[in-house]
C-alpha cells in the first residue's frame, strides 16, 4: 500500500516538474502582466491582441515564414522520401543494408553539424541566404524520417500486388499510383506530420541557412527577441497554441500507430 | 507438335541469375485450350519460367510467343495473360469488388459492363453477394477465389496460376482442384498451372511437364508420365515408385536384383546396364509359395489409410517397396511377384561421372577446378584437354568439408533399392554423382575425394 502510494507519488511528480514549463507559460498567457511570475488577474487580452495585430509585425511574418517552410518541406520531403524508399526497398539486400545505414546517418547526426555543413556549402556555392535555403535545408533533413516512416509498410506489403496489378494492364506508373501509394499512404501521412513538426521545431540548421537578409521563423525571432532583453508577451499565448497542435498532431500519429497495430 | 495451333511457344528459352543458369534451354509448345502443369521440386525454375511468361522477368536468351505474336521483349501489361498468384495478392485497400473492376476499370470499360462483368466473374467462383466486402475480412479460400475472378474477368487467352493452392489446407485444396478443373472446362482458355504437387499435376492436367534443375524431364500426358517415366528422376519424383540398377541382358529380358525378369520392353541392345522402375502398387505380396519370384522379410508395416505400406529386404540385400489391402506384420516372410507388364525399364542418363579435364603433368589431372593426383600417364602430352570418367562408386564423400579435394552440397537423393545414388553439387558448379551406402540428407555439406587408380583418362 505504502510502496504504491510512494510509486504514484513518484510518477506525478516526475511529471508535473517535466511539464512546469509549459504548465506556466500556458496560465501565465491568461494574464495582461508584461513581467512573466507577475499574475494581474485573468485575462484573454494578449490572445486577441496576438491575433489582433497589435503585435510587432515581424512576430506574424515569423510566423508566416514559419509555417510556409513547414508546410512546403513537409510535402516535397514526404515525396521524396516515399520515392526513395520504394527505390531502396527494391535494391538487393546488401545494397539495401548500406543505404538503409546511410539514410539513417543524418537522424543521428547533430542538428549543429547539419546546420554548418549546409551553410558552408551553400556559401561555397555562392547561393545567396534566405527563404530557398531554409526550406532546402529543412527538405535535407526531414526525408530520412520519411523514408524511415514509409519503408515498414511496403515490408509488409505482399510482393506480388505490384505485379499484380501490371498483370491486369496497369502501366508501372498506374501500379505505383493506384496499388502502391494506397498501400504505404499511412506511412506517407506518419512521415508528413513528423516533417511538419520537425520543421516547426528546428533551430540549430535554421539558424545556419537563413542569412541576414531579415528574413525570421519563429525560433531565430524569440532567439533574437530573447536577447534584445525581455520576450514579448504575446509569444505566451503563441508557445500554448503551438504546444497544443504538436499535441494534437502526436496524439493523432499515436492512435494512427495504434490502429495499424490493431490491423 | 504444330506450331501453328499452338497458344504458347517456348523457343531454346535460358534464364541466368548471375552464373547460374535457372532455365537451361526450355522449349514448350501449349496447345489452345490446354490445361498444362509445370511439375517440379522447389528451385527447378517452374515459377521463374512462369514469370517469363508473365512478363515480370525477361528471359537471357531464346524467344517466347504468345498467339503467334513473339512477346519476349513485351512488358507484362501488354500480355494477353493474367497470373493468379500463390499468395493471392489482392490489393487490401479495395474490396472485393473493386479488386477485381481492376483490370477492365484500366481498360475504361462503362461502369454498367463493369457491373456485369464482375458479377458473373463472381458468379462463376460462387462468390455472389461477397461485392462489397472487404477482402482482410476473407477466408484463405475466398481470397483465391476472388483472385481467380479478378483474373478470368479480363478474359485473358491465358490464365497463369503459380501454385495457387498451395497456401490451403488438405480439405480445400481438394475442392478447388475441381472447381479449377470446372472452370477450364466451361472457360475454355488455356490454363498454365505451376505446382510442386505430383498428385494436384496427376488429377489436374491435360498435360504435365516435368521440370528438374531448369531443365525439362519429360513431357506428357498424366498417365504417360505416371507409367512411362522417362528417367529415374521422373519416376522418383511422379509417385512411389522402386528404382533398381539392372542390366538388359537381351529383348524382353532384364537383370535385377539378382535374378532374370522377364519384361515388355525391347530395343535397348544386349548387356546394356538399365534403371528399373516398379510402382510399389504393382508388386504381389503373399505368403512364400512357389509362385514367388522373389522373397523377403518384411521390414516395416504401415497402415496409409486405403493400403499398407511395406517395406520387404531380400536375402541379397534389396528393399522394395510393396503397398497392398492386405497386411503382412513386420518379421513375416513373404513372397513377391511382378508381372512382365509391370517392369519399366529406362535407358540410363550416365552410367559414370564425367568431366572435362586437362592434364598437368604425367600423374595429376586437373578437372572441377581442382588438381588431382592420377595414376601415370603415357602417350599423352601436359596440357593437353582430356576426358576424366569416374564410375559412381568410387567417389568418397567426407563428413568434413576440410577432408575433401573438393566441396560440395547433397542435392538431390535417389534410393536404389540397395544403395543410394545422390547428386553432389560440387562448389566448382558442376554435379558429381555418388553411390553409397551411407545416409546422407538432403543439403548436407560434404568433402569428395578420389583415390588416383580411379580416375580413368581418355585421351
Amino acid at each position: 500500500m505504502m510502496a504504491k502510494f510512494i510509486a504514484k507519488t513518484y510518477l506525478w511528480l516526475l511529471l508535473v516538474l517535466l511539464y512546469a514549463p509549459i504548465l506556466i507559460i500556458m496560465i501565465f498567457s491568461f494574464t495582461e502582466a508584461k513581467v512573466l511570475g507577475n499574475w494581474t488577474g485573468f485575462s484573454t487580452k494578449l490572445y486577441s491582441s496576438l491575433f489582433a495585430g497589435n503585435v510587432q509585425h515581424s512576430l506574424i511574418g515569423a510566423l508566416w515564414t514559419t509555417f510556409a517552410i513547414a508546410m512546403l518541406a513537409a510535402i516535397i520531403s514526404t515525396l521524396l522520401g516515399s520515392v526513395a524508399a520504394i527505390g531502396i526497398f527494391n535494391l538487393r539486400s546488401r545494397t539495401r543494408q548500406v543505404v538503409s545505414f546511410v539514410n539513417a546517418i543524418p537522424m543521428m547526426n547533430a542538428d549543429i553539424i547539419t546546420g554548418i555543413s549546409l551553410f558552408l556549402l551553400f556559401v561555397s556555392f555562392g547561393i545567396s541566404q534566405g527563404f530557398t535555403t531554409v526550406l532546402l535545408a529543412h527538405i535535407t533533413f526531414c526525408t530520412p524520417y520519411v523514408v524511415l516512416s514509409v519503408m515498414p509498410r511496403l515490408k509488409k506489403m505482399n510482393p506480388n500486388v505490384y505485379e499484380a496489378a501490371l498483370d491486369l494492364g496497369a502501366t508501372p506508373f498506374q501500379a505505383l499510383r493506384k496499388v502502391i501509394f494506397p498501400e504505404i499512404r499511412p506511412g506517407m501521412i506518419s512521415g508528413f506530420i513528423l516533417a511538419f513538426t520537425l520543421s516547426i521545431d528546428d533551430f540549430a540548421v535554421t539558424i545556419f541557412t537563413i542569412g541576414n537578409e531579415g528574413l525570421e521563423t519563429l525560433s531565430t525571432f524569440i532567439y533574437a527577441d530573447a536577447r534584445k532583453g525581455g520576450l514579448t508577451p504575446e509569444l505566451r499565448p503563441l508557445s500554448t497554441i503551438i504546444f497544443v497542435t504538436v499535441l494534437v498532431l502526436l496524439i493523432i500519429i499515436n492512435k494512427r500507430a495504434e490502429k495499424a497495430k490493431a490491423r | 507438335m504444330q506450331k501453328s495451333d499452338c497458344i504458347i511457344g517456348i523457343e531454346h528459352v535460358y534464364k541466368y541469375f548471375g552464373d547460374k543458369a535457372v532455365l537451361n534451354d526450355v522449349n514448350l509448345f501449349v496447345r489452345k485450350g490446354e490445361f498444362v502443369t509445370i511439375l517440379g521440386p522447389s528451385g527447378c525454375g517452374k515459377t521463374t519460367l512462369l514469370r517469363l511468361i508473365a512478363g515480370f522477368q525477361t528471359a537471357s536468351e531464346g524467344e517466347i510467343s504468345i498467339a503467334g505474336k513473339d512477346i519476349t521483349q513485351t512488358p507484362p501489361h501488354k500480355r494477353p495473360v493474367n497470373t493468379v498468384f500463390q499468395k493471392y495478392a489482392l490489393f487490401p485497400h479495395l474490396n472485393v469488388f473493386n479488386n477485381i473492376a481492376f483490370g477492365l476499370k484500366l481498360k475504361k470499360m462503362p461502369s454498367a459492363t463493369i457491373t456485369k462483368k464482375v458479377k458473373q466473374a463472381l458468379k462463376m467462383v460462387g462468390m455472389t453477394d461477397y461485392e462489397y466486402r472487404d477482402v482482410d475480412s476473407l477466408s484463405g479460400g475466398q481470397q483465391q477465389r476472388v483472385a481467380i475472378a479478378r483474373a478470368i474477368v479480363n478474359e485473358p487467352e491465358v490464365l497463369l496460376l503459380d501454385e495457387p493452392l498451395a497456401a490451403l489446407d488438405l480439405k480445400m485444396r481438394k475442392d478447388m482442384q475441381m472447381e479449377l478443373k470446372e472452370m477450364h472446362k466451361s472457360l475454355g482458355i488455356t490454363f498454365v498451372y505451376v505446382t510442386h504437387d505430383q498428385e494436384e499435376a496427376l488429377t489436374l492436367s491435360d498435360t504435365i511437364v516435368v521440370m528438374s534443375e531448369g531443365k525439362i524431364q519429360q513431357i506428357g500426358t498424366p498417365i504417360d508420365i505416371y507409367n512411362e517415366p522417362i528417367n529415374s528422376f521422373v519416376a522418383d519424383f511422379i509417385g512411389e515408385s522402386n528404382v533398381l540398377n539392372g542390366l538388359m541382358v537381351k529383348d524382353k529380358l532384364v537383370t535385377f536384383a539378382g535374378r532374370e525378369f522377364e519384361c515388355v520392353d525391347e530395343g535397348f541392345g544386349d548387356n546394356v546396364p538399365v534403371d528399373v522402375v516398379i510402382r510399389p502398387e504393382d508388386i504381389y505380396i503373399f505368403e512364400p509359395s512357389e509362385a514367388a519370384m522373389l522373397t523377403g522379410t518384411v521390414t516395416s508395416s504401415i497402415f496409409k489409410g486405403v493400403h499398407y505400406e511395406m517395406m520387404v529386404q531380400t536375402p541379397n540385400g534389396y528393399e522394395f517397396m510393396v503397398q497392398d489391402y492386405h497386411c503382412f506384420d513386420t518379421g513375416m516372410e513373404v513372397g513377391l511377384l511382378v508381372k512382365p507388364f509391370d517392369i519399366h525399364v529406362m535407358k540410363k542418363e550416365r552410367t559414370c561421372n564425367t568431366f572435362e579435364g586437362k592434364l598437368v603433368d604425367a600423374t595429376h589431372v586437373e578437372f572441377l577446378g581442382c588438381v588431382f593426383e592420377c595414376k601415370e600417364v603415357k602417350d599423352i602430352d601436359p596440357e593437353t584437354p582430356v576426358k576424366v570418367e569416374v564410375n559412381f562408386e568410387h567417389v568418397i564423400l567426407e563428413d568434413n568439408e576440410e577432408d575433401g579435394k573438393l566441396t560440395g552440397e547433397v542435392k538431390f537423393i535417389l534410393y536404389k533399392g540397395n544403395h543410394y545414388h545422390l547428386t553432389v553439387f560440387t562448389d566448382w558448379d558442376e554435379n558429381i554423382f555418388v553411390d553409397t551406402n551411407d545416409v546422407w540428407d538432403d543439403g548436407d555439406r560434404v568433402g569428395i575425394t578420389i583415390a588416383p587408380e580411379n580416375i580413368r583418362i581418355i585421351h
